[in-house]
């Protein structure tokens, strides 16, 4: 959970949807809208300057913020200007594309970073975005679409999120607004039908949307019963987040090596662990006598690995050994991890190299502990 | 998976799809605007649809409008084109001989759930809807979660409030389409007259009507799947991985079955997934062994599981097929920490599965 829980922050509202042209912006300018006329202090701080013309009739009457003005390679880009807002300070301020990345130059590298700025100032942020971004559907995005998605947000800073509103359209109404020219301009739709909107994809990203919505609103219900003691009725079927048996809490470990698929790998577990409301911890075993002893190359894409798992709050740790796979039941056991993580991709790859397998040796040593072996998503099947 | 390897249609597969062509030869089409409460702003929506759908120049009726309906949609009701209702001593009924006569191609049905006064056509308003659609006349219409027969007795449980106005969830889920109305709850109850709250849970009532919200996304996904796969199939093209969490866990004489089974029934209830359970049944099996299997099987279906026997010569072969077929994303297999002859000397079977299996992850229980 994110480290900042305890310190008083503004409320984030985020406006969730499945592609551009669902109608987020224009949804959350509406609640902007019936806020500001039943009295609250509403602004809009970013807003896309190149927005659809409805959406630009449902902005009128708010106060919009003046944008920053940034150079960058002879080109003016406009970004949001985060200070500007810290001065006005209002009770509510609307910034959309909550998953944009900023022009090289600006304070922060990252919209969310901004937004987490002022939501500690106390400032509630409505915000919008797309379930692609959300970090770890990024594979499952990958394997159902085969869109690579890169502006990613991470999940913990959707999880602070105090409401979550999902921004539903039929795919066929989507696609009716794309071809009358409403989502993009003529020369973009035939490119924009081809790629991410074509077939299955829209109606896989909005199940997806569905899914993570409900579950961001059972885990509002939990934190809710949390400090309010509520007691939920008595319902056949057991509700999602409760305990349903007396097992222990679980804890995830994962296998982290300079291997490309260690993304996955995290990502995965990540969510996993969300899910099942488990602890999780990523270990990286180095064989020779200290860290530095390794090659460059991997010890820059070990770093890189070690860093996307901090960022997705994930305690790490390093330890030495000569035998990996021992060390790494060694150190789950001392951790009282359940379930070991490891990648199939790094199967593949160390079956070449020695007669039994990474895998197979963790499974073997395991003995009592669960072992996790993670499909390798970079693969889309049947590719 | 090739496509010549795609599962046969299951007979209600096909009876689905004879039921999409065959509307579409009427040319009807269905869209259902599913909200969890009242005050979502389903009708609102619905009928701005309408407006605008009248304004491209799409010939739209409105059939049925709900007993007070609102400013905001009074206002709207006077941009569209009315057909009034009969008045029978019972009540209010569709005048489905006019909706007919006038032949629209979209008529507005607001709200679905309704019982026709006796000594009407139909019992229910769902069928005469189904009736217009019969007809070549395509349905906008909207249904509230509380009328969904399959989940009558958990709102029930949740609000305490009561209906027999219901309609079956098979008629949403033929639908051609389904859009959820979703809006956060303190913004619904302040729309039913409460007081406003700040954003996010803030009383046991929000923390209430919050359940309802997650049942309607769910159905609402469990809609979009369907049509996923309904659209997958008639496209022959490779099944979705990964929209949504479902779990394979493969079960032997000698596994820990219960352990498995149990934290497969986890994993569904907190990815909110699907759970299969099969049992790979090879030449021999002892009659201890059959009976251990069905205990197991019989506690999987109690856990809420589909369950299957697969009869091959080889298991894995076997497993990997019907978790593509099944769109698995997670098998569960149980692992001897010892190892045998057979296994040194025909290669480790897990070890196989994982290697067969792509695009799935693997979680092995020792035993």
């Amino acid at each position: 959970m994110p480290a900042a829980k305890d310190t008083p922050l503004g409320k984030l509202k985020v406006y969730l949807g499945y592609a551009a042209g669902v109608g987020k912006t224009f949804q959350m300018l509406a609640d902007g809208q019936a806020a500001r006329q039943r009295g609250l202090d509403v602004c809009v701080a970013y807003f896309e300057p190149h927005a659809r013309p409805d959406t630009i009739a449902q902005v009128q009457g708010l106060e919009i913020l003046p944008h920053r003005k940034i150079d960058y390679r002879d080109r003016t880009f406009e970004e949001m200007d985060t200070e500007a807002i810290l001065r006005r300070k209002p009770q509510i301020v609307l910034v959309d594309e909550l998953a944009h990345m900023n022009i090289p130059g600006s304070e922060r590298t990252k919209r969310w970073e901004d937004v987490e700025v002022l939501l500690q100032a106390e400032i509630e942020v409505w915000t919008t975005m797309n379930v692609q971004h959300i970090e770890s559907l990024n594979d499952q995005v990958w394997q159902v679409t085969g869109i690579q998605v890169r502006e990613t947000v991470p999940d913990w800073v959707i999880r602070q999120a105090a409401e979550i509103v999902a921004v539903d359209v039929t795919p066929e109404a989507l696609l009716n607004r794309l071809k009358r020219g409403a989502i993009y301009k003529p020369e973009m739709v035939q490119k924009a039908l081809e790629g991410f909107f074509k077939g299955s994809n829209l109606g896989a990203l909005r199940e997806l949307t569905l899914r993570q919505a409900a579950h961001e609103v059972d885990l509002q219900q939990s934190a809710y019963d949390e400090t309010s003691g509520f007691q939920a009725p008595e319902i056949s079927e057991v509700r999602p987040g409760e305990a349903t048996d007396n097992q222990p809490k679980e804890r995830i470990l994962i296998h982290i090596t300079a291997d490309p698929s260690t993304a996955i790998l995290i990502r995965r577990g990540r969510r996993v662990a969300d899910y099942l409301q488990a602890d999780c911890m990523a270990v990286f075993v180095h064989r020779t006598p200290e860290v530095s002893q390794l090659p460059a190359s991997e010890r820059e894409a070990v770093e890189k690995h070690l860093r996307f798992a901090r960022g997705l709050q994930i305690e790490t740790r390093i330890v030495g050994g000569s035998d990996v796979a021992k060390t790494v039941v060694r150190f789950a056991r001392d951790n009282q991890v359940t379930q070991i993580f490891v990648s199939q991709a790094q199967t593949r790859l160390r079956e070449r190299l020695r007669s039994r397998n990474f895998a197979e040796n963790i499974v073997r040593l395991a003995e009592d502990l669960q072992v996790t072996v993670v499909a390798d998503r970079s693969r889309r099947p049947g590719s | 998976m090739r496509i010549s390897e795609l599962p046969r249609p299951s007979p209600e597969r096909l009876l689905k799809q004879v039921q999409a062509e065959e509307s579409k030869r009427w040319g009807a089409r269905l869209k259902i605007f599913l909200g969890y409460a009242p005050g979502v702003g389903k009708s609102y929506r619905m009928l701005d649809e309408a407006r605008r759908r009248r304004e491209r120049g799409e010939d739209i009726v409105v059939g049925a409008v709900q007993r007070q309906p609102s400013e905001e949609l009074q206002a709207l009701l006077t941009k569209l084109e009315r057909i009034e209702p009969l008045e029978t001593s019972g009540g209010q009924v569709m005048n489905l001989e006019a909706i007919l006569g006038r032949a629209p191609q979209v008529c507005v049905v607001d709200p679905l759930a309704a019982e026709n006064p006796s000594g009407s056509r139909n019992r229910y308003r769902w069928q005469d809807v189904q009736e217009l659609m019969r007809n070549g006349v395509s349905v906008l219409t909207s249904v509230n979660l509380l009328h969904v027969e399959e989940y009558r007795e958990k709102v029930q449980a949740i609000t305490g409030k009561q209906t027999t106005e219901t309609i079956p969830k098979s008629f949403l889920l033929a639908a051609d389409d389904i859009v959820i109305v979703d809006v956060p709850t303190d913004l619904c109850l302040w729309r039913l007259g409460e007081k406003l709250t700040p954003t996010g849970i803030s009383n046991s009532l929000e923390r209430q009507f919050s359940e309802l919200r997650e049942l309607a996304l769910l159905l609402t996904a469990e809609v979009v799947d369907a049509q996923l796969e309904s659209y997958v199939h008639a496209h022959g093209i490779e099944p979705v991985f990964g929209t949504h969490e479902r779990f394979l866990v493969c079960i032997t004489p000698e596994c820990n079955a219960k352990t498995m089974i149990e934290s497969g029934k986890r994993n569904k209830e907190r990815f909110q997934g699907e759970l299969f359970v099969v049992y790979v049944q090879g030449p021999r099996v002892t009659d201890n062994e059959r009976a251990a299997v069905e205990s197991h099987l019989k506690s999987a279906r109690e856990a809420g599981a589909t369950t299957e026997i697969l009869e091959s010569n080889d298991p894995i072969g076997a497993v990997t097929e019907f978790a593509h077929q099944n769109r698995i994303t997670q098998i569960f297999i149980g692992h001897r920490s010892q190892e045998s002859w057979r296994d040194r000397f025909f290669g480790d079977p897990v070890l196989r599965l994982i290697r067969t299996t792509e695009g799935i992850d693997v979680r092995v229980f020792p035993h």
